[in-house]
C-alpha cells in the first residue's frame, strides 16, 4: 500500500481506485434493472448474482478510495454524493440496457476486459489491490463464462437470435476500445501498483475467439477519441438519468440508514 | 492475563453460516485467525464472495455469540489471502452432502473456474448430472440435476 501522504502518485492511485469502483457500480446498477424482467427465471438470478458482486467489489474500492483521500468519507459518500462529471467510469458500462442480446454484448465485453484486469492486478504491488484482484477474479471468471456462453449461444443460434446478437455487438462496439485504453496511468505501472502489460492483448483475443465461436461479424476497429473518456469523467446522458435513480432515495432522506 | 484461544476460536467457529442450514463458519474455513492483543482477542474473518450479503450478518452474528460469552473481541474482515472453497474441511463437505448440496471439486490454483467437471449427485452418488444454471439461490452455488435419480440438487461451486 502506498502512503497516504499527498505526493501525485497518491493521486494517480486514488483516481484509478474511483474508475474501477465507478466501473463496478454503475454496470451493478443496470444490471439491476433486469430483475424480476428477464427473460427467464435463472436469468434473473444469474444477473442479479453478477450485480451482487460487482457491487461488493465497488464497495471494496469505495472503502479503499475513502482511507486514499483521507477526508473522513466512507463508502457511501463516493455512490451516493457525487454528480455524474465526478464519475470516472467507462462509457460502455452506462448503456442501457437495450434488449438481452445488447445487455449481453456489454456484459461479454466489460467481463472480457475485466477478467484481464483483475488477472494482471493480482500481481500489484499496492496490497490492498492485489487481494481484491485475487478475489475478484474468481468471480469475474464466473461472469465471463456466463455472457460468453449466451453470446455464443445467441450468436450460433436461429436467424432471430444470430441478427440481435449482432446487432447488439454493433451497437456496444463503440465502447470496447476505451475499455482497455488508460493512456494516462503509465506512472501507475512504472511502480508496480498496475501491472497491466498485456491487458489488451488478453482482452482482444478473448474477444476475436468469442465472436468467432459465436459466427458472428467483428465489427470495424473503432479508433478511441483522445479525448471525452468516460474514465475522465465525460459522460452521456445515460449516467445522469441512471444516477438519479440510484441516488435519489440517499439524497432524498439524508442520514437514513436501511 | 492469558486467554484460552482455542475456547474462543470454538465459540466463533460454531456460529451457523446464515444461508446453509447446519453448516458452521468453521466448516466453511472463513476464521482466519484469533489472536490475543494485550486482554483483548482479535478475530480475523474471510469472505467468500466480495459481495457476499451473508457477511455482515456473519460478523454480527460472531460478535454477538462472544458478547455472550463475556470475551472482549475485535471481528474484523480481511479479502487477503483470498477465500476457496478448499478450505472448507472434510465435516463440512459431509454437512453439506448431508442436506443436498454437492460438496465442491478441489479449486487448485487455476485462475479460471473449473466448474465443467463432473458433479456427483449428493443423493444418488451419479455423476450423471448436468448443470441447470451458472448462478443459483446464493453466490455459492449452482443448480444442477441428475441424471440418474432424476433429483435436482445443488452444487457449491469450486473457486
Amino acid at each position: 500500500m502506498l502512503m497516504t501522504d499527498t505526493t501525485g502518485g497518491n493521486a494517480a492511485l486514488l483516481n484509478h481506485v474511483l474508475r474501477h469502483g465507478d466501473r463496478a457500480l454503475v454496470l451493478a446498477q443496470r444490471l439491476g434493472e433486469w430483475v424480476a424482467g428477464s427473460p427467464e427465471l435463472e436469468e434473473d438470478m444469474a444477473l442479479a448474482n453478477i450485480s451482487l458482486d460487482l457491487l461488493g467489489q465497488a464497495r471494496v474500492l469505495y472503502t479503499y478510495a475513502a482511507e486514499l483521500e483521507g477526508l473522513g468519507h466512507d463508502e457511501d459518500h463516493f455512490a451516493y454524493w457525487r454528480g455524474p462529471d465526478q464519475f470516472r467510469n467507462p462509457l460502455i458500462v452506462e448503456q442501457p440496457n437495450g434488449d438481452f442480446a445488447n445487455t449481453i454484448a456489454r456484459q461479454f465485453l466489460h467481463d472480457a476486459y475485466a477478467v484481464a484486469h483483475w488477472d494482471a492486478l493480482r500481481l500489484s504491488s499496492d496490497e490492498t489491490l492485489a487481494a481484491l484482484a485475487a478475489r475478484a477474479i474468481k468471480e469475474t471468471s464466473f461472469h465471463l463464462r456466463h455472457s460468453r456462453g449466451w453470446l455464443v449461444r445467441l450468436g450460433d443460434g436461429t436467424d432471430e437470435s444470430h441478427r440481435r446478437m449482432q446487432a447488439g455487438l454493433d451497437a456496444m462496439w463503440p465502447f470496447a476500445a476505451e475499455l482497455a485504453a488508460l493512456a494516462d496511468e503509465n506512472e501507475l505501472r512504472e511502480c508496480g501498483v498496475v501491472p497491466d502489460a498485456g491487458v489488451r492483448a488478453a482482452f482482444e483475443t478473448v474477444v476475436a475467439l468469442a465472436i468467432g465461436e459465436a459466427t458472428l461479424t467483428p465489427p470495424a476497429p473503432v479508433e478511441v477519441a483522445t479525448s471525452g473518456s468516460g474514465w475522465d469523467g465525460t459522460h452521456s446522458q445515460h449516467l445522469v438519468d441512471l444516477l438519479d435513480e440510484l441516488q435519489v432515495l440517499a439524497r432524498a432522506h439524508r442520514g437514513a440508514s436501511w | 492475563m492469558a486467554l484460552d484461544l482455542d475456547a474462543i476460536r470454538e465459540i466463533a467457529a460454531s456460529v451457523d453460516d446464515p444461508e446453509l442450514p447446519h453448516v458452521t463458519i468453521g466448516d466453511l474455513g472463513i476464521v482466519r485467525a484469533v489472536e490475543q492483543h494485550g486482554d483483548r482477542v482479535r478475530i480475523t474473518l474471510t469472505p467468500t464472495y466480495t459481495g457476499c450479503p451473508a457477511t455482515e450478518e456473519i460478523l454480527a452474528d460472531v460478535r454477538s455469540a462472544l458478547s455472550a460469552a463475556h470475551i472482549d473481541a475485535e471481528v474484523t474482515m480481511v479479502m487477503s489471502p483470498a477465500w476457496t472453497t478448499d478450505w472448507i474441511t472434510d465435516a463440512g463437505r459431509e454437512k453439506l452432502r448431508a442436506v443436498g448440496i454437492a460438496p465442491p471439486a478441489p479449486a487448485g490454483q487455476q485462475p479460471s473456474v473449473m466448474l465443467d467437471l463432473p458433479v456427483a449427485c449428493p443423493r444418488c452418488g451419479s455423476r450423471r448430472t448436468h448443470r441447470i444454471a451458472d448462478f443459483g439461490a446464493t453466490a455459492c452455488k449452482a443448480p444442477y440435476r441428475c441424471n440418474a435419480c432424476k433429483e435436482p440438487f445443488e452444487s457449491f461451486k469450486s473457486l
